[in-house]
């Protein structure tokens, strides 16, 4: 009996002291070495890929983030400002995830399933939203064109892109709000429009930052 | 081109890389597994150890081995996290509560990464860094240890002996997990990856305002939780999260990550049983599986039947514009099939059936190609079973690499198949028998079912992912779950490696006209049949409640 005793304390001897030197090559010596090299070398994503306008820090590129009006008395959440190119919905982010308007960077989905009632509610509303703000006097959004990314909220509640075609449908909006011509917001879109990595991987996409970035840079000029 | 054809085409770049790595790895890996020299390196870490990495140990030690550093690693983790409101680099997180702080604990070491907490605002840097990060290296390394044991089983003769756990151990850390994961680190961070030790700052927004970030050591942790199977993220979002996973090259590179040594493992074992069609022959079976279920996965999400979804006009909720519904598709199935439970979209948002494909594919035991060294001993254990049923069939012993499957073996190939079922059922109707457990549910319904079935599933298979709607950070889920993945990990363990004991004593027979001929592919077929059978008829009612249901409504 003494002898299991101490032949188990011997083992678990083992294992702690294996533990503990593993934790050292894997726990401290890797990522410190990886830490280095990755400051070294990329120094400005191995921070967040941070991204700036006017000489100010305004974000990061992979990050999404509201554009929005201040908030007025009354409202619980403002409203968006439609002066600038609008991201994907996160507003819908339910109780189990508590990122609320990209204001912490606290990550989540709404993991609704398809049959969800407040999911459906959420993307009926969302659809009447895309289609009322984006119609101008001479330009009428179709229920039908209106993109599945425009009406459902991310993986990460922090999706820094949209679809090109989402993108499209608020060109007109932009240009009216802002005074500038359809054709020349629609150009700057085609510029900030980013294709299939190597013409296959992933899908085309818009960032919704560095095409507002873009679009305050243009309203500079005129 | 259209979304599908970006979807294929993705699929396969993947495979192509995959076959291009296969052989070189796979040969490495049984070269290291194999060889008797030690690096220097090594040699000071046995030294800090203190054991002999050349005493060769029979299936009782070995096992005590496993079972010793996973207890240590347990208890280590559960006071690291206990302990983390006084620990320096906390960024200010106060310590784990004790049922979440054992949650967490018996997850990593279980190279499950279930998490019941938010990880950018509970873990702090000395917790991410050195203490889950660690378990994800050497709990992907214990893995591997185990099915080189039962490896060695096949291939040796007339010895008892597999091999010493702890040389399996560091020699799995330091000269596979180590070198590949430092390469893969830097890859990702050259993509945009965060790595950095910086605290919660606050970061300007472009309508005024700010944002709050915290940073992390995440490129060196996301690599090894891909590599390893692990899939325990630093931020809660997971491999959605875009300081995770920021482009849709990364996607399929943390893809490729995921499959990497399981695919590759089984040229490992083709070698080591001298055979590497036998290797060819799992490999087979594994990419059948996987492929499958890709294509069905990929099918159900551009369909996107489910009123929410056909009202979208497309199944993204819950998924990145980057990655899409192709790229998202193939994580979910990669990473349901190992034993990874990373997710770049979110499961319960996807199609009923596309998150029944998930469940399933926990289901088969993740085999298909599996966790790293669990999906290889998952899948020799089901070779073993097909093998035994076509004896049964035309009435001969059955043996399988030369080795006789008596009525030992089998016993022990049958207990270990009955672990997870018996886990995963018992669990869910215990939960869903009492009143509190179903206060967790997101959603409601035949999906309010699929939350925790898939929690247990999830837990039982070691795979980590969610439906993640479910609150399942309360003292019932916290402790249940914990056991689940204990059990879950550990007693399959048990029957493996007193399986390799058993075939290591034997005295091969040799192959004659009436062998079955276990490279060909009729046997892949047969593999394929057996594995398919007996997860559906274990699962079917189960599956009827829950995604069947949604899905066919």
């Amino acid at each position: 009996m003494n002898n299991s005793v101490s032949n188990t304390a011997r083992l678990l001897g083992a294992g702690l002291r294996a533990l503990l030197v593993l934790t050292l090559v894997t726990g401290v010596i890797y990522p410190l070495v990886v830490t280095g090299i990755a400051q070294g070398l990329f120094n400005d994503k191995a921070n967040g890929s941070e991204i700036e306008a006017d000489g100010e820090v305004v974000g990061s590129s992979l990050i999404g983030q509201p554009y929005n009006l201040p908030l007025k008395k009354g409202e619980e959440t403002p409203e968006p400002d439609l002066k600038w190119f609008q991201g994907r919905p996160a507003n819908g982010l339910g109780t189990n995830s508590v990122n609320t308007q990209y204001k912490l960077i606290l990550s989540g989905a709404t993991n609704r399933s398809g049959d969800n009632e407040e999911l459906i509610q959420w993307v009926k509303d969302a659809k009447a939203a895309v289609v009322k703000d984006n119609s101008t006097a001479d330009f009428t959004v179709k229920p039908s064109d209106v993109p599945a990314d425009a009406v459902t909220s991310s993986g990460s509640g922090l999706d820094p892109h949209i679809s090109p075609q989402y993108a499209d449908i608020q060109v007109h909006r932009v240009a009216e709000r802002n005074g500038l011509p359809v054709a020349g917001v629609q150009k700057l879109v085609d510029e900030h429009t980013e294709g299939r990595t190597l013409g296959f991987m992933g899908e085309p996409r818009v960032n919704v930052l560095e095409l507002n970035i873009a679009l305050k840079e243009l309203l500079a000029k005129n | 081109m259209s979304p599908v054809l970006a979807g294929v085409l993705q699929l396969l770049a993947l495979m192509a890389a995959l076959a291009l790595a296969y052989v070189p790895l796979g040969n490495y890996m049984a070269r290291v597994y194999s060889s008797d020299k030690h690096w220097r390196v090594e040699k000071w870490i046995y030294k800090g150890i203190g054991a002999d990495p050349d005493t060769e140990m029979r299936w009782p030690a070995y096992l005590r081995g496993v079972l010793a550093f996973s207890v240590i690693g347990v208890l280590f983790l559960y006071a690291l996290q206990r302990l983390q409101g006084v620990l320096p680099g906390s960024l200010g997180f106060s310590s784990i509560d004790p049922d979440q702080a054992f949650n967490t604990a018996a997850s990593f070491v279980a190279n499950t990464n279930w998490q019941s907490y938010y990880g950018e605002q509970a873990m702090g840097h000395v917790v991410q860094t050195a203490g889950l990060a660690v378990q994800n290296f050497v709990s992907a390394a214990v893995g591997i240890a185990v099915a080189v044991a039962l490896v060695r089983g096949f291939a040796r003769s007339r010895t008892g002996e597999l091999g010493n756990f702890w040389a399996d151990l560091v020699r799995g850390t330091v000269r596979v997990l180590v070198p590949i994961a430092a390469v893969a680190a830097v890859v990702l961070v050259a993509c945009g990856v965060i790595q950095n030790f910086s605290g919660i700052h606050e970061v300007g927004q472009f309508t005024g305002g700010t944002q709050e970030w915290n940073g992390g050591a995440v490129a060196s942790q996301e690599v090894i939780k891909e590599l390893g199977t692990n899939g325990g993220g630093y931020f809660n979002a997971n491999s959605a999260h875009p300081f995770e996973n920021p482009t849709p090259f990364t996607n399929l590179f943390e893809i490729f990550l995921i499959l990497l040594i399981p695919f590759s493992l089984t040229r490992t074992f083709g070698v080591m049983v001298g055979s590497v069609k036998q290797g060819y022959a799992i490999l087979a079976t594994m990419g059948t599986i996987w492929l499958g279920f890709v294509s069905l996965m990929m099918w159900t999400e551009f369909a996107h039947h489910g009123p929410a979804f056909e009202l979208a006009n497309g199944a993204m909720e819950g998924k990145e514009v980057r990655f899409g519904i192709g790229g998202s598709s193939i994580f979910a199935v990669s990473t349901t099939l190992t034993s990874t439970g990373a997710v770049d979209s979110f499961h319960s948002s996807f199609t009923g059936l596309g998150g029944g494909i998930t469940m399933l594919g926990m289901m088969l035991g993740e085999i298909a190609p599996g966790g790293v060294g669990s999906g290889l001993y998952g899948m020799l254990i089901m070779a073993i079973i097909a093998v035994f049923i076509a004896g049964l069939m035309v009435g001969r012993t059955p043996e399988y690499l030369g080795k006789k499957i008596g009525t030992r073996e089998i016993k022990l190939a049958a207990c270990y198949i009955l672990v997870t079922p018996t886990l995963v059922l018992v669990f869910t109707a215990f939960a869903m028998a009492l009143p509190t457990p179903a206060n967790s549910m997101t959603n409601s319904g035949a999906h309010g079912f699929s939350e925790i079935l898939y929690a247990y599933t999830s837990a039982s298979n070691n795979n980590g992912s969610a439906f993640a709607g479910l609150n399942a950070d309360t003292q019932w889920f916290n402790t249940t779950l914990g056991i689940a993945m204990l059990l879950g990990r550990f007693v399959p363990m048990v029957f493996v490696l007193a399986l390799a004991g058993s075939l290591a004593g034997q005295q091969p027979v040799p192959a004659t006209a009436g062998t079955l001929r276990t490279e060909k592919p009729l046997f892949t077929g047969l593999l394929v049949g057996a594995i398919l059978i007996i997860t559906g008829l274990t699962y079917f009612p189960a599956l009827a409640l829950g995604p069947l249901a949604e899905g066919l409504a």
